[in-house]
């Protein structure tokens, strides 16, 4: 493999990254610093790609689709936190993990009810589909490079959010020791309202950046949200800085293990044993990954402290 | 008199309880539930539609079409045709999407004595040493289609190509297929996970190969996200693209312009001239809003079959239906179709192109003609 095909192999692994790193850091929030166990976070990736691409058509304006659609996505954490999820703090975990199971059907049958079976049309505006070089003879679609950068931004924003800023201390705090912030004059309610919306609106954006490229369709989250379940137990449940970390090496090691692997294995055993192993070990190979974290670390590469 | 009153009593009867003696059932099996549903949805459109134009009889009879959802599940698949066969006792079972559903039930129905008709799956073993004589396909054998592409990829002289296709049996059968009629150099087979919705991966690998031609089968969702995809990366440019079962009425309407120019092989295409396939067409556009997708096709093709078998036979009797089915001329909207020993359709393998039409809407048009009669290659292995 030629140097330059392995530079962009590293940038598909990259924006693989980061689309689950916005998936996996709303999941972590929720997750490790609520301590809630929230498996409809798929659902959100899939309201934020139909929210984007509806109102694309719409207004027959991708940007201000995009635009229009992040606070649709904000509202729906808003409002599903405010008449569901709230009930279920004091729950035990098996409850919570019935009552989100039950959202993701909920919302996959909503999606079919309201849009049909079929999967949405979702494009990109001519500015955005084409692709430059990024190294001579290297194009590279335009719309990936504006998806990792967006990741970062995003990934930046949170780090700040989260370590930085008031809010961000509250929100600590109030994992720490609900009942002291409460005391101190939080108000730990609405802090929590804001933190599950801001989650939601996280995987919303991943949905807005996987509708072009992917189908548009009921379910399409569910395999994202697996591999972002990977990701945080990696990165240490609770931590942002491990997610974003989890998340890009999940993102190289699936893209390299496709790529790689067949190549790897077809140099000792037979073509047709090769091409038949090959796929199926290189879908294993972020599994296997988990495993040998887990045994290494067993709270994962950056475990939250305290 | 008397006797006349007691017609008027028997035809009243029949009317309010469809469900009577003579009444023809159709046990319909397809996938409704997940996201293959809208292949289902189609399905099931197209059986409505062809009961409608039956006036909701089969073969001049009253008849009655229970629709199951496989949930695209074998043993779900099992269970449900046992239901069918058992409790509900149809005439026929029809329907079934998936090759391995296919499998799982093609023995409980087959020798229950009832007749198994298949709408899509067309696995090789049912067509050759496995066939069963109360199974009949109004679709194709799983090869059929892609060796069209082989051929016609031949003869274009294309030097080199590309091959990718899902990791499962129906992937590998496809490229199987593909290369019988196909000699010239195949640059690299790859497999890809079934259900994957990313391949920029497996595209820079493919730029960096640089191959004349690409020969891709990616069913459903997948055959959206492969397109689109390789429509973004410009690959375009690099090599051009053929697929079987990818770009179909049932992509196109998310793929819109991305596809336009793709070439696929296919026994069917909404454009072809009977009066038959006409009249399906524009119907099911009038009531559905967009174009059928093959899978619509065979459906209705299907409902036909049985109208025509039980018609024929005027029975339903399962041995009389087979051979009414198994001496051919059924009217399809592939036109008068022709059997195989192995009761698997004879038919030509159409080239298509994706295409806009009058009203801009995305579909496939015929460009041409691989196979005239074609008649898959497992008959010889089938002894009934």
């Amino acid at each position: 493999m030629s140097f330059i095909l392995l530079l962009e192999q590293i940038f598909n692994g990259l924006q693989f990254g980061v689309t689950l790193f916005l998936i996996a850091a709303g999941l972590t929030l929720i997750l490790g610093i609520m301590d809630f166990v929230f498996l409809a976070h798929g659902a959100q990736v899939m309201i934020g790609a139909y929210a984007a691409a509806s109102l694309t058509a719409l207004t027959g304006n991708f940007y201000l689709g995009i635009l229009l659609a992040i606070p649709i996505t904000f509202a729906s954490g808003y409002l599903l936190e405010y008449v569901l999820i709230r009930h279920l703090y004091r729950r035990d975990h098996m409850d919570q993990v019935l009552a989100t199971f039950g959202l993701i059907l909920f919302f996959n049958e909503l999606i079919r009810m309201g849009f049909g079976p079929a999967a949405l049309f979702s494009s990109l505006p001519p500015s955005l589909s084409g692709f430059v070089n990024i190294l001579p003879q290297t194009p590279y679609p335009v719309f990936r490079l504006l998806v990792i950068g967006v990741g970062l931004a995003c990934a930046l924003g949170i780090h700040l959010l989260v370590s930085r800023t008031r809010m961000g201390a509250m929100v600590r705090a109030g994992a720490n020791n609900e009942t002291m912030t409460a005391a101190l004059g939080v108000n730990i309610r609405l802090l929590r309202r804001f933190v599950f919306a801001t989650g939601a609106c996280f995987a919303g954006v991943a949905g807005m950046m996987v509708g072009p490229l992917t189908a548009v369709e009921p379910g399409m989250g569910e395999p994202l949200l697996i591999l972002s379940l990977v990701v945080i137990i990696i990165g240490g449940i609770g931590s942002v800085r491990g997610a974003f970390i989890a998340a890009i090496l999940i993102g190289l090691v699936d893209t390299m293990g496709r790529v790689l692997l067949p190549v790897l294995l077809r140099s000792f055993m037979g073509q047709a044993a090769a091409d038949g192993a090959g796929p199926a070990l290189a879908s294993m190979m972020v599994y296997i990954l988990m495993s040998l974290v887990l045994v290494v670390r067993p709270t994962g590469l950056f475990p939250p402290k305290g | 008199m008397r006797k006349m009153t007691l017609a008027a009593i028997t035809a009243t009867a029949l009317a309010a309880a469809p469900a009577f003696a003579d009444t023809v059932k159709v046990g319909y099996m397809t996938t409704l539930s997940g996201s293959a549903g809208i292949i289902g949805k189609q399905m099931q459109n197209a059986v409505n539609l062809a009961m409608e134009h039956t006036g909701g009889t089969l073969g001049g009879k009253p008849a009655e079409v229970i629709f199951v959802d496989d949930q695209r599940k074998p043993d779900v698949a099992k269970q449900l045709a046992n239901r069918l066969v058992k409790s509900e006792r149809v005439d026929v079972v029809a329907g079934v999407i998936w090759s391995n559903l296919l499998m799982a039930i093609h023995k409980p129905v087959t020798r229950s004595g009832t007749l198994l008709i298949s709408s899509n799956a067309g696995p090789s073993p049912l067509a050759g040493k496995d066939c069963h004589e109360n199974f009949v396909s109004m679709s194709w054998q799983n090869d059929q289609t892609p060796e069209g592409m082989g051929k016609y990829m031949e003869e274009a002289g294309i030097k080199s190509v590309y091959l990718m296709a899902p990791n499962y049996q129906a992937g590998k059968d496809m490229m199987a297929g593909f290369k019988r009629h196909y000699t010239g150099e195949v640059v690299a087979e790859v497999y890809t996970k079934l259900g994957q919705s990313d391949f920029q991966a497996e595209l820079s690998t493919l730029r960096a190969a640089k191959p004349e031609a690409t020969f891709v089968f990616q069913p459903g969702g997948m055959g959206i996200n492969f397109v689109k995809q390789w429509h973004q990366s410009g690959m375009d440019q690099v090599s051009n693209l053929y697929t079987v079962f990818t770009v179909d009425n049932l992509s196109l309407p998310a793929l819109k312009d991305t596809a336009l120019g793709v070439i696929s092989t296919q026994t069917w295409s909404p454009d072809m001239e009977n009066e038959m396939n006409r009249r399906f067409v524009a119907d099911y556009k009038a009531q559905f809003g967009g174009y059928p997708s093959f899978y619509a096709s065979q459906a209705y093709d299907t409902m036909m079959a049985i109208d025509h078998a039980v018609a024929t036979a005027g029975s339903t009797d399962t041995a009389a239906m087979r051979a009414a089915l198994a001496a051919g001329g059924i009217p399809t909207t592939r036109g008068a179709l022709a059997m195989n020993s192995n009761q698997f359709p004879i038919q030509n393998v159409y080239i298509r192109e994706a295409v806009l039409d009058a009203d801009g809407v995305a579909t496939t048009k015929i460009i041409g003609t691989v196979f005239e009669n074609h008649a898959d290659a497992y008959a010889k292995d089938c002894q009934f």
